[in-house]
This record gives structure tokens, sequence and C-alpha cells, in this order.
């Protein structure tokens, strides 16, 4: 462990005095990424937690320019301010969206399907925790199954299954798309140095705890990031050109139920609920893992 | 005939400026003119009838005789949304949309302003459904009042081409973005005669887009993110005070492409045989050609008419509007638009810029020819007629709806 903990680049690109919440995951991703991107990087942040975070005008705990830009056009405007360094000759500068759930699953989605279509040359990073949280938590399409929320009260928590953004991304062939856990941070660093050097679209999905959403505890980000892991429920893999499937971390398959127990907004579930869940989880993995197989034996046809 | 037609071919068409005249629709000028001011970023979405506007630049961009990067986007939305992004890289942007297009990009059309770029579009007035209807109408235009932009309403082909190299001058200046607005089909798809002045010339009225600020990697600047209470009136307050000098800059930038190109379209307002008139029609886009043919025959009449061309609507020409009517009698303003509820919008505007002038003449509202139903010359003598006949004046008078 510690041999690849020293693969982290030193330089900080993210300044002290963030206002996020304690315990947000968001602000731990950022700061893996920044280091992965480096300094050549430029941010278009959309309406998400982070117009908070980053702190009020003038200031901004980003040492990198920032261009915050209107809630659903994280992936156009960072089409138009790629195409505009593009023009002035600035090629080697790296652009990223990074964007909250809602801005991505949601309002966004056009707009980055559109991106992605196109083959925006830009990283879109979506940092997820699962419902407007900015807001005050209300459900999103990124809301898992079973949840509660503001506008999923317990008494009718949501009843739809969390969106699959990493298919429907696939499903645009964009060169690479993965997603990441902030307790993985070799294999986030890793994955978002790989996509810099990638031209085209590449979309990155970010598990991010938030304690106030999950009701959850601020020292558990971490822990509940990996649990995700763990547990399959949130699997890191990468998929190239929409169908070369790879996971990077074998999950260990520990039971749901720890990952759930210890977050306040699944407090409702019942025993049969979560066994529900399980299953879910255990046939998802079952079918990741047959696509990445299928995609090695397609791989080795075509060598 | 023939001397008249010298007349107006050296007026338009200065042969030492020009570099070819071609016969060509409004969309098409406004394509050559976004090809002479050297654009970099063209982000834009088909619409009728703006479609042959990206449909050219299309073209130009793939023949390379427009050397500029066309992202081609999935909705009027994203156009407006990613030419914010390449104005803020620095870099000279255009897109082009018209009515429903341009109502879904209302959001971004006060991001674009309220990040003081300055971006250039064109808007086809069409009328907004439902019904459906593509058809002439400015409602999609006016309805975008508060957002920030300067806006032009043009009559001629000629005019547009010259006004989107006008408004890159002037919007580089002030920091705001320029809407360039010209009547569906009447203009959009009708053929004229148009001079594309010389390349040389464009470039010395319009030098290479350099702001101030922009997104670079040295400085680490955040643009556009939150602003309390203590701070956000102070950018509005700046907006303000940046329509005060687009409006002072206006009849500047006129006068500088008159000298360097040869062609002057009047500055907020074009006023036609105003002078001594008695009775005065407001009016603007395509409905102000057949307003001059209807002035010129009560004029023959013996009848005091004359026309006002409005020209611009942000900034609204209050001055201009009160030094043309302050001999008038009577003032008849055609809108082919309408604001729910109120009354035509340049009436409203204009009977409200008229408020505290000295002279303060009857006034009509006449709203006429909605969704691109035609304003003939007897239209406009039927509302002239009404207007003489005027004993006090009305806000609301429509024209022409079958009963």
């Amino acid at each position: 462990m510690s041999q690849q903990l020293i693969d982290i680049p030193e330089v900080e690109l993210m300044g002290k005095g963030h206002v996020a919440c304690p315990g947000c995951g968001s602000t731990v991703a950022m700061r893996f990424v920044l280091k992965a991107l480096g300094e050549e990087t430029m941010a278009v942040i959309p309406a998400c937690c982070w117009t908070i975070v980053d702190g009020p005008t003038p200031s901004s705990v980003l040492k990198i320019p920032v261009m915050h830009t209107a809630f659903e056009t994280a992936a156009s405007a960072a089409s138009g301010l790629k195409h505009g360094l593009d023009a002035r000759g600035e090629k080697n500068t790296t652009v990223m969206a990074w964007a909250g759930d809602g801005g991505t699953f949601d309002i966004g989605f056009q707009a980055i399907s559109g991106a992605a279509e196109r083959n925006e040359d830009i990283i879109y990073f979506t940092y997820d925790n699962e419902a407007y949280m900015n807001t005050g938590v209300q459900r999103s399409s990124a809301t898992p199954e079973g949840a509660w929320t503001t506008t999923t009260p317990t008494k009718t928590p949501k009843n739809k299954p969390k969106k699959d953004i990493v298919e429907a991304l696939a499903a645009h062939h964009i060169p690479y798309i993965a997603t990441a856990s902030i307790a993985f941070p070799e294999d986030l660093i890793a994955k978002v140095k790989k996509a810099k050097e990638i031209r085209g679209m590449k979309f990155i999905h970010i598990i991010s705890p938030c304690p106030p959403g999950w009701k959850s505890l601020p020292n558990d980000s971490i822990r509940l990031a990996r649990l995700a892991v763990e547990t399959k429920i949130f699997p890191l893999y990468e998929v190239e050109d929409g169908w070369k499937y790879h996971i990077t971390h074998e999950s260990k398959g520990t039971p749901v139920k720890e990952y759930l127990k210890a977050q306040g907004r699944f407090n409702h579930l019942t025993d049969a609920d979560i066994e529900n869940i399980q299953k879910t989880m255990d046939r998802k993995w079952k079918m990741l893992k047959m696509k990445e197989k299928l995609s090695l034996e397609e791989m080795e046809v075509l060598d | 005939m023939e001397q008249i037609m010298n007349e107006t071919m050296s007026k338009y068409f200065n042969p030492e400026t020009t570099a070819s005249i071609k016969v060509m629709e409004g969309t098409h000028a406004a394509s050559q003119a976004v090809k002479l001011a050297r654009v970099k970023v063209i982000s834009a979405y088909p619409i009728t009838p703006q479609t042959s506007i990206v449909e050219k630049l299309s073209e130009l961009c793939a023949s390379g005789e427009i050397d500029a990067e066309f992202i081609k986007v999935e909705s009027e939305h994203s156009a407006m949304a990613s030419v914010v992004g390449a104005e803020s890289a620095g870099v000279r942007s255009f897109t082009a949309t018209s009515s429903q297009g341009l109502a879904l990009m209302h959001e971004i059309l006060h991001w674009a302003a309220g990040a003081r770029l300055p971006i250039v579009m064109v808007n086809v007035n069409r009328a907004l459904a439902p019904a459906w209807n593509i058809w002439v109408e400015q409602t999609d235009s006016l309805a975008q009042r508060d957002t920030g932009w300067i806006q032009f309403y043009c009559e001629s082909n000629q005019e547009v081409l010259d006004m989107v190299l006008q408004a890159y001058r002037l919007a580089e200046q002030v920091m705001l973005p320029v809407m360039i607005n010209l009547d569906a089909f009447f203009l959009s798809h009708t053929s004229e005669p148009v001079a594309l002045p010389k390349q040389e010339l464009v470039d010395q009225f319009l030098p290479p887009y350099n702001p101030k600020y922009k997104m670079e990697l040295e400085g680490g600047h955040a643009f556009g993110g939150l602003a309390m209470p203590d701070s956000y009136m102070e950018l509005r307050y700046k907006m303000q005070k940046s329509m005060e000098e687009a409006e002072r800059l206006i009849p500047i930038v006129a006068e500088e492409y008159d000298h360097i190109i040869g062609r002057h379209h009047g500055t907020f307002l074009e006023n036609y045989r105003v002078a001594d008139a008695d009775y005065l029609l407001m009016t603007s886009g395509t409905i102000s050609g057949t307003s001059r043919i209807v002035v010129d025959s009560y004029r023959e009449k013996g009848i005091k008419l004359g026309m006002i061309k409005v020209r611009t609507f942000r900034p609204f020409p209050t001055k201009a509007i009160r030094e043309a009517v302050k001999n008038a009698k009577k003032v008849g303003v055609i809108d082919r638009n309408i604001s729910f509820g109120q009354s035509g919008i340049f009436f409203s505007e204009a009977k409200a810029a008229l408020y505290n002038a000295e002279h303060r003449p009857l006034m009509n509202g006449y709203v006429a020819g909605l969704g691109g139903r035609d304003v003939t010359p007897e239209t406009i003598s039927e509302i002239v007629d009404h207007l003489i006949a005027s004993e006090k004046g009305q806000d609301l008078i429509w024209i022409g709806v079958k009963k």
C-alpha cells in the first residue's frame, strides 16, 4: 500500500478554506483529481454543491481557473471553452467539467449526451452524492432505490432504481469512462491520468459520500466510499470505446447491509428490502463480470 | 428612375470599398458577415427560418473560407452555453437562432450578458407556438428585453451584414452581447443585392478581439461565482452603465463604419420625412419599407406624414424618439408583436419614453401582422387614416383581425 501512495503527486491545486460540509466526499475527490491533472487545467462548474464549496467571489479555493456556469450546461460550456482554447492555439490545456449528480444524470443529461456524441475533448467528472444535496437532499435519478430524501419521505421512499449513467455514456461509444472512489485514491488518480492522455470525451463517475444527505457520520465518509465498492454497489471499472470493460478492483462482496446500516437514509429498510438490494447488486456484479469477460474475449479475437 | 437607381446604388454600393455585390438571402448576408468578422468559434442549432445560416456557415467552414471551430450542438441552449464557454476563452464567437430556439436560450442569454461576454447572435424573428407558425413576429426577441442584450432590428439584407460587423465592434467595447434581428422570410429568405465590403477594410474597422479578462492558466481567476448581497448590485449597476455607454457608442460606431466602409443606416432611428410631419408612424423591421411608400403617397395628397424606423430596442432610444416627435401632433406605433395584458411592445416602450418629455403627442398603438400576416400598403393606410381621425390616444388597436 505505502509503495503505491508514493505515486500520488505532491502538487496541491486545491487550497485551504473550502466551505463544504464536514466529511464531504467531493472535496477529497477534487483534491485527488487536480493532483492527477496538474496545473494546465481549467474547470467548468455548473450549479451544484461546488458552486458554494469553491467560495464566494472574489475567492476561489482552486488554484486553477474556474468558470462557473448554469446548472445544465457543464458539458456544453466546457465544449465551448475547449474549442475557444483550441482556436487561440492553446491545445494542451485540459478542460474539466465538475458537476454533481443532478447536473449530470438529470438536468444536464442532454448536454452531456450531445458532448459525448460529438466526442468533445473534455473530461467530465460527476461527483455523485446521490441526491440534490445543495438544495437540501431532494431525490435525483442518481438516488438509489429505497433511499430517503426530502422528496421521497420514509413512507414513500424512492421506488425507482438509480440511473445507470455509465451504461448510458457507454452507449455513446466515447473513448473512456471510469468509476472511482475516494477510498481508492491510487485507482482514482491512475484513471484521471489515463483520461488526461486520451483525446475525445472522457467521463469519470466518483461516488461522493454526503454526511448531511446520507445521514452518516462525517468521519465515516472514506469508509462508506470503500464499502460502496466492496459491497459491489459501486464497482470500480473502466469502459473504453463503449465496449471494453475492465474491472480495476475486485470487490470483496461485503454484505450490502453493512453499507446501508451506516446511513440514516436507509434506516426504514426492512430485512426483506435489504435482501432485495443484495440480490440486485449480486446480479449487477455478475453482469459486469460477464461484460468484462466478453470484451476480453473480443479483444483477443481482434488481436 | 435610372437616376434614382444610380443614387441608391452609389449610396449602398461604394465601388472603392466593395469587394463584390451578390444577390443573397438575409441568412446568407448574416453568414458572410460572420466570415468577414473573422469569427473563431461558431455554435448553432438549426431552426426554421434560421437554418440556412447554419448550413451556409457549415459550407464556409468546410471549404476553409472561414477558419473557425464549428460546434454542432444538440440544442439552442447548448449553442448559447458553448459560445459562452468559447467567449470566456477570449475568442470571437457567433450563434444564430429564431423563436422557440431563442426562448430555449433565455436562461443563458442572462448568463452571457452577466458574464460580460460580447457574443453576437443573429435572431430571425419568428412567431412562437402554439399554434406552430414559422412566419415573422417580433415577440421572440422582445421577450428577451431584460436579459442585458443590446438589440438591433434590420430592414434589409445589407443592413443585416453591416450590423453584424458593427455589433462586434460595439459589443467588444462595452462587453455586452448583441442580438441582430431580421424578419422571417421577408428578409431571411428574400434575395436582395448585398455589397460585401473588402476584407482589409473590415479588418481595419474591426480589430482582433483581445479581452482584458479571459480564462487563462496564469492568475487562477474564477468567473461567475457566488456574489453576496454586498457585491451583486454593483455588478448590475455596471451593466446598466455599459448599456449607457453603448448608447453613446452606437452613433460613433456607425460613423466609423461609414468612414471606412462607406455606408450608414442611421443610428437609433432612421427618420423619414419627419421634420415637418404632423403625423408619424413608428415602425421596425420590414414594415418600414412598406411604410415609406405609404408616407410618400400621403405626402402627394398634401398630408404631412412621416415615419420613424426604430433600429435599437436596447438601449431604448428615448432621447432620439423625444427629439423625433417634438413637432408631431400624432404618433401611431405599428407593432408586429404583443405583450399580452398590455399592448404592442414598441408602443408601450415609446409611450413610457415620452411620459417625461416636454412634448407629448397623441399616441396610438397598432398591433398588426402577427404570425406573418401581410402588412400591405393598404393595411398601413388604414392605420394612418385611423391615426389622423383619432381624437384621443388608444393603447391597443388590432388591425386586420377577422371577426
